[in-house]
């Protein structure tokens, strides 16, 4: 067989770590929503709910989420560009580079070393590994980007360069700190300002680490895996520019009500309500792709993947809009409701599409068969009743909760005090760990799968670098 | 199609459009003084507050716990006057929260006894048989680091001089270690003998709980 001319080391590198963190994110995860009911789990200061779940969210985004992302865009970047990446050994010294950050953060995390900021906790000098590995990463894309020798950009390149340029400002600017010592700093802005210019990247890095990326992996793979073509490019194209514009407005719909200037939070408001449309821009163009060709969803088991993954984008960016009305906000925020909202968008659109980018690639890479679909099916069947028990849970209690705070006796008085509010959301609770428990078991298949694949390949050279 | 073949030219098109919004929502009001407002009525952190805030951060509180009281009639019932933006103006970083798997506490200084905190922060349990607050009685077994206390007071420049921060350390110090301290029986309760003496972790965090919203009942008390 004919030696690849890509650099599919590092593809398969990113690919490991991005299993490796998403178990370790999410056995994290099922300790602190045991935590969550039964605190005597809070064992030692380093396994405290405080501090882990932290370790958690980061585990997970950073960890599982970016390994993943830089796994499928390095692929496609040599994919869609036709040309191997220009400096391989600096893709391998960024892999290096990531695991030491992720392992550095869990570690200093867990230590109490932590700036509060949403998923920017890190402190100062992981902040400043993190933007060198971002650096290495665009070196390497924009290199490849000009030596390449497909002229035309598909959509999917537009994403990853619009990721790659927006994490820099969003990281940088909201990681301005004041180091007191090597473990502890302060932010450079106070109060109002800090809270503004946080949930704008805090939003943002939802945004083009959770959505924007995730796109170019569905624009990608979802046709390559069916050879359908994509629906329509000039709605890609509209839904393109007017996502990245739109995005940066909406920061303040987490700050409402909150002593962020009113006009700021109204136009946050505004900007959410329009992402509706670019966001189902991609929703359409997803369905329609597949126009005349449904029976793929039964006999492509990749098919179901994507599709339910950006029917969940679309469910995502829906309720995410309505959550940010003030009159809705003001009885779901701080509820369990927010809770159950983030993860539909993690643990379904997100793990689901790169669930299904891996399963392409992998084989594709190892020149071999996936090793059972039949897990797979399995699969995608466990983390998707999983997810929909873990976040229906939360979005009941978070009713139960939001409509206990509220609720005022004929005087005028609370009905409940805090801890009512809380006892009850006990059941839940339960259930949710019990979700969890099942999408755990439907992610340790997928692992296996994934693993299985590449162990049984047949001898085959996979970081053939040498030009064709 | 000429953008769509030139990658340079798309990312600095694409960071062009993504700082509008940046600019208008978050870089202007940056430069507008009454986002931040500066108030009379609202001091900075002492140097025990100021150290107990930074414990509150290490300890991730701020997972489960808001610090803002919204407009709103049930909540401003249950927590007292909403939060206002000269409250934050020494805040760095901001800790409103996101979650409130427990209550706000922007408003809970002077709401409860020093003694209060030290039992409820040994044994949350123990006071709330259905709390799910992890226990924070190791924060008693710890002495207070003030090794950098003074440098952090002049990074955040809350104006204090270095004699003043050591002064006021001193000062809670003798407050809690006295023999006529109205929580003494608690602080006992909690604390090893051999740091009665000493300022440790939970007597630093409990000050700043205590500081919480203080500022602004002050000042209903003086209406």
């Amino acid at each position: 067989m004919k030696e690849s001319p890509y650099e599919y080391q590092v593809v398969r590198g990113f690919t490991f770590s991005a299993l490796f963190w998403l178990i370790v994110g999410l056995i994290v995860g099922l300790w602190i929503a045991f935590e969550m009911f039964y605190p005597a789990l809070n064992l030692t200061p380093w396994l405290s709910f405080g501090r882990l779940r932290v370790v958690h969210t980061n585990g997970l985004g950073l960890g599982f989420g970016l390994a993943g992302i830089f796994a499928c865009s390095y692929y496609i970047l040599q994919k869609l560009t036709r040309t191997p990446l220009v400096f391989p050994r600096l893709a391998r010294a960024h892999l290096y580079l990531f695991n030491a950050i992720i392992v550095m953060a869990a570690l200093t995390l867990m230590a109490g070393m932590n700036t509060t900021k949403e998923y920017a906790e890190l402190e100062w000098p992981l902040d400043i590994a993190v933007v060198v590995m971002w650096v290495m990463f665009a070196v390497n894309v924009f290199a490849t980007l000009i030596k390449r020798r497909e002229k035309q950009l598909y959509v999917s390149l537009w994403y990853i360069i619009a990721m790659t340029v927006t994490i820099a400002v969003l990281y940088i600017v909201n990681n301005l700190e004041v180091p007191v010592n090597l473990f502890k700093s302060y932010s450079l802005y106070a109060g109002v300002n800090d809270a503004n210019v946080e949930w704008w990247y805090g939003h943002n890095i939802v945004g083009f680490i959770f959505t924007i990326p995730i796109l170019a992996m569905f624009y990608y793979f979802l046709p390559v895996s069916t050879g359908l073509p994509l629906f329509s490019h000039r709605l890609s194209i509209i839904s393109f520019w007017s996502l990245i514009f739109a995005y940066l407005w909406t920061g303040a719909h987490h700050l409402m009500l909150s002593p962020v200037p009113e006009w700021i939070q109204t136009v946050a408001i505004a900007f959410s309500i329009f992402l509706i449309a670019p966001s189902w821009g991609s929703v359409v163009n997803g369905y329609y792709t597949l126009q005349g060709n449904w029976e793929q969803i039964r006999s492509n088991y990749l098919v179901k993947f994507f599709i339910l993954g950006i029917t969940f984008y679309g469910l995502q960016t829906f309720q995410g809009p309505t959550q940010g009305l003030r009159t809705l906000n003001s009885f779901f925020h701080f509820t369990d409701w927010v809770v159950g909202h983030v993860h539909m968008g993690t643990m379904g659109w997100v793990t689901l599409t790169i669930s299904a980018s891996f399963y392409y690639m992998i084989p594709k890479i190892s020149n071999n068969q996936l090793h059972s679909i039949r897990i797979a099916n399995v699969h995608f069947w466990l983390i998707l009743v999983g997810q929909l028990i873990w976040t229906v849970t939360m979005w009941i209690g978070g009713i139960q909760q939001g409509a206990m705070w509220k609720a005022t006796e004929p005087d005028g008085s609370l009905t409940y005090n805090f801890l009512d509010a809380l006892a009850s959301l006990y059941p839940y609770y339960k259930l949710r760990f019990a979700g969890g428990v099942v999408y755990f078991v439907g992610i340790v298949l997928f692992v296996w799968n994934i693993i299985m694949t590449i162990r049984t390949a047949k001898n085959q050279p996979l970081n053939a670098n040498k030009e064709v | 199609m000429g953008v769509y073949s030139k990658p340079v030219l798309f990312a600095v098109l694409s960071a062009a459009v993504i700082l509008v919004g940046t600019v208008v929502t978050v870089f202007i009001p940056m430069l507008m003084p009454s986002t931040q407002p500066v108030s009379d009525y609202v001091k900075p952190y002492t140097a025990v507050e100021l150290e107990g805030r930074d414990l509150y951060i290490r300890e991730g509180c701020n997972n489960c716990h808001t610090q803002t009281v919204r407009p709103l009639r049930t909540e401003v019932l249950r927590y007292g006057e909403y939060s206002k933006p000269e409250e934050f103006a020494y805040d760095r970083p901001f800790l409103w929260g996101s979650r409130r798997t427990g209550p706000d506490l922007n408003r809970v200084g002077g709401k409860y006894p020093d003694s209060w905190h030290y039992k409820h922060m040994q044994s949350p349990q123990g006071m709330f048989e259905k709390s799910n607050m992890p226990p924070y009685g190791w924060l008693a077994e710890a002495r207070l680091d003030t090794r950098y206390t003074r440098k952090k007071i002049s990074i955040l420049g809350y104006g204090y001089s270095p004699d003043e921060v050591s002064a006021q350390i001193e000062a809670y110090k003798a407050k809690v270690t006295d023999a006529a301290y109205e929580s003494k029986q608690s602080r006992d309760e909690v604390t090893p003998e051999e740091l009665r003496g000493e300022l440790t972790e939970m007597d630093a965090i409990i000050a700043y709980m205590q500081k919480l919203g203080r500022d602004v009942k002050n000042l209903e008390a003086e209406r």
